[in-house]
């Protein structure tokens, strides 16, 4: 019995609290993708480098903090300096948008063009990151750094497998559930809200009703600047921040948003998790595991792993494969067209 | 997509402008041999030869982008396809290594294909709906294992053949320019896998799914030691033209050296360089020659109407899906054989230099820049932007000096400046981008009116 409570501990450490906070991180950053698709219907191939603007945007004024002796206890200095962050990137992203998308949706270009068009953004942003703060490896928090330890936890119960939880994976957890909560409150109960996601379900109609399109523009990218910006710190606090890493989380990211369904903000925050799930899942060595669970004494001959994780993406993108074969709207129907 | 931005302008542009184009390309040749007075002449012909591989590639994405709208998002990972078949192709077979392992991995491929057919006929065989996938899935999984079991003891037996030299199983021996071809042939199927998930599907889709093939073929590029040697890189792939070595020790070319009064070191390396040009600009003509007719004959103008108006010409009985995968698979074998070409000049192998910001996004500018739908202004677009990718770095070094010399020399400010100048040629690179689609969506040389 006792076997069995330690495999399931081992499977907890290891594979069930990482995704989770994983799973939060990428929540967030494909409702930000989502959420530019459903209002201004382009893929913002950008995103990934707002998100690193965020995180480095809150560095800095972390490392402001820290020089002033300001701290926040046993939580992350990075938490206090946040909301700097989550506005200068929703400002960030009003400019692009009055200095570059405006003139495109004005004149109804078509949606491909946009994309080529945050291609550029990307350049420019990513270019301006490595300026300001350079490419190399930041780590960036402070306070305690374990909720729960490993030796804690194995007093406490006795087992011998361990948990430990990082105080940068509850936080993960914690922010996002808290601005998913307020993000859904203000979409569902609030007028702008309500004028967006009519905006986004039928823009000729909404017009027609008088939603004034400028606005819902306007709110949007704030809330995606927002987002990017948590999502971006969330990230950089739980593994390091380093300008690179957004690139590639680009895929999984609109993997996450495909799986939900593009435009659907539900679906984003499910296929976030489908995602890290699978991720965390197919990539970890089961040998361990086998091994409490099989008769005593005996170990697999090899690690019992699916998928090297060299291959991380390719999770992704085979999940990204398989929706798009079987139901190219993703699971919770956003748009196809 | 009716209102693609440069046909829309096309239209308004109205006539061809031939001498427009003579001038820029002068314009072009003449930055190039400026670099040969100021900074040395062999550097300006490694610069031409990077400018022709950049506008093959570059003439990929046009064929892809100009000719049929289509975003590409995964020119990286179709470049260093290529940049492997130079390695199959051209390498050495490791006779140890095949006799260690190359047994079983051919078998553990043929077992990966006998699971495909096998899947395949399963699909077909089993008709209720039900039972159908949960068979499939479950020899999908059977032949998955299956073929791990023979795959990992033969890995690990090849990658332990002397694995400070080879630890791989080798090429094949041949003559590296068939690498080219074969380039072409890897890229062209992985595009028409990539395709054929998600062509038909939204626009943006193709863009996610090209980016997500690219990523994976150099991940797998990167750690399938067995087969390209990972990050431990292949150097020393065999050139089509002579070494440098060989022509300092011909007692021709030390003549020839001597009655020109140049030092043979020197010749030597623009000799080399040449001789690589000359191949270069050869596979541009052809592939130049071959675009340029496939745009004038029906199958361009086909091409132009679905670009177009994809619902006319679906309407007109075109099939929109199937020329889409058509295009897009040629496009990706031309960036492919690019590809193959680099390597060829690079010598080497190396994984990690495959960047998307490098090999993806920067050929996008360069397509932009020259403009869209004319092969001339896309090659046109690859030199120029290549020309200044290489040339930024002293450039910017020289401004930010010159802007930070009030600041006293150990300044942290200026310091930091000096240090991150590089850095601002993806700023440029990016405003550049979008500068030119903002106000000049036709690009440099923008296209014809047919």
């Amino acid at each position: 019995m006792e076997d069995v409570v330690n495999a399931v501990v081992l499977v907890t450490n290891f594979l069930v609290v990482p995704a989770t906070a994983y799973g939060c991180q990428l929540a967030l950053g494909a409702l930000g993708v989502t959420l530019v698709y459903g209002v201004l219907r382009f893929s913002n191939f950008a995103h990934g480098e707002i998100m690193a603007f965020g995180a480095m945007v809150t560095i800095l004024v972390t490392w402001l903090l820290q020089s002033w002796g300001v701290g926040f206890g046993p939580l992350p200095t990075a938490l206090l300096a946040l909301p700097a962050g989550m506005a200068v990137t929703a400002g960030l992203c009003l400019l692009m948008d009055r200095w570059v998308f405006r003139f495109y949706r004005r004149s109804k270009a078509p949606p491909v063009m946009l994309l080529v068009v945050s291609v550029g953004l990307m350049f420019v942003i990513n270019g301006l990151i490595r300026f300001v703060i350079g490419p190399a490896d930041r780590v960036f928090t402070d306070g305690t750094r374990f909720l729960l330890t490993v030796r804690e936890f194995k007093a406490l119960t006795g087992l011998s497998e361990g948990l430990a939880i990082k105080t940068t994976q509850t936080l993960s957890v914690v922010v996002a559930v808290v601005l998913v909560a307020a993000l859904f409150w203000f979409l569902e109960r609030t007028r702008t809200g309500k004028s967006m996601r009519a905006f986004s379900d039928n823009e000729d109609l909404a017009l027609l009703s008088g939603v004034s399109p400028e606005k819902v523009v306007a709110v949007t990218w704030l809330i995606v600047g927002a987002l990017a910006a948590v999502a971006g710190t969330l990230y950089g606090l739980d593994k390091s921040f380093k300008p690179f890493t957004f690139l590639s989380l680009l895929l999984p990211i609109f993997a996450a948003a495909i799986v939900g369904g593009l435009g659907n903000p539900l679906g984003a925050i499910v296929g976030g998790f489908v995602v890290a799930f699978s991720e965390v899942f197919l990539t970890y060595p089961y040998r361990k595991f086998l091994a409490y669970l099989g008769p005593e004494d005996w170990r697999p001959d090899g690690l019992v792993q699916f998928l090297s994780t060299d291959y991380k993406f390719a999770v992704s993108f085979v999940i990204l494969v398989v929706v798009l074969l079987v139901k190219p709207t993703g699971v919770f129907s956003g748009k196809s067209s | 997509m009716s209102d693609f931005p440069a046909t829309l302008s096309a239209r308004a542009g109205g006539m061809l402008r031939a001498p427009r184009k003579s001038a820029l390309f002068a314009a072009m040749a003449a930055l190039i041999c400026l670099v040969g007075v100021a900074q040395s002449w062999s550097l300006a012909l490694a610069i031409l030869n990077l400018c022709l591989i950049s506008a093959i590639m570059t003439l990929g994405v046009n064929i892809q982008w100009g000719y049929a709208g289509l975003f590409n998002a995964g020119v990286m990972g179709f470049a260093a396809l290529g940049g492997l078949a130079g390695v199959l192709v051209s390498m050495p077979p490791v006779r140890p290594a095949w006799q260690a392992g190359g047994a079983g991995v051919v078998l553990a491929l043929a077992a990966a294909l006998v699971t495909i057919v096998a899947a395949v006929l399963v699909h077909r065989r089993i008709r209720q709906r039900g039972y159908r996938k949960l068979a499939v899935a479950l020899v999908v999984v059977a032949g998955c294992f299956a073929a791990r079991a023979l795959f990992d003891p033969a890995v690990r037996a090849i990658e332990a053949v002397d694995p400070s030299v080879t630890g791989y199983l080798g090429g094949f021996g041949l003559p590296i320019v068939f690498s080219w071809f074969v380039g072409g042939a890897l890229a062209a199927g992985a595009a028409w896998g990539a395709g054929k998930i998600s062509l038909g599907l939204r626009a943006d889709y193709l863009a996610i799914a090209t980016l997500g093939i690219s990523e994976i073929i150099v991940a797998f590029l990167k750690y399938e030691e067995w087969l390209s040697r990972g990050v431990k890189n292949v150097f020393g792939l065999p050139r089509p033209v002579p070494y440098e070595v060989d022509l300092q020790n011909a007692v021709w070319f030390q003549e020839w050296a001597a009655t020109l009064g140049v030092s043979q070191v020197d010749l030597s390396s623009i000799v080399v360089k040449l001789c690589y040009a000359a191949l270069f600009a050869l596979v541009l003509v052809v592939l130049m020659w071959l675009s340029e007719a496939a745009l004038r004959a029906p199958w361009g103008r086909m091409m132009r109407a679905i670009r177009d108006n994809e619902t006319a010409a679906e309407a007109m009985g075109k099939d929109v899906t199937a020329r889409h995968l058509q295009v897009f698979v040629l496009g990706s074998a031309v960036i492919g054989i690019a590809g193959a070409m680099l390597a060829t000049l690079d010598g080497q192998f190396t994984p990690t230099t495959y960047h998307p910001l490098r090999f993806t996004f920067l050929i996008w500018v360069m397509v932009i820049v020259g403009g869209s739908g004319n092969n001339w202004g896309a090659v046109l677009g690859g030199f120029v932007v290549w020309y200044f990718w290489v040339e930024a770095e002293p450039m910017g070094l020289w401004l930010m000096d010159f802007i930070t010399s009030p600041l006293a020399p150990d300044n942290p400010v200026r310091s930091h400046l000096m240090e991150s100048a590089a850095h601002m040629r993806l700023v440029v690179m990016g405003l550049v981008l979008l500068l030119v689609l903002r106000f000049a969506p036709r690009g440099l040389i923008p296209e014809e009116r047919r």
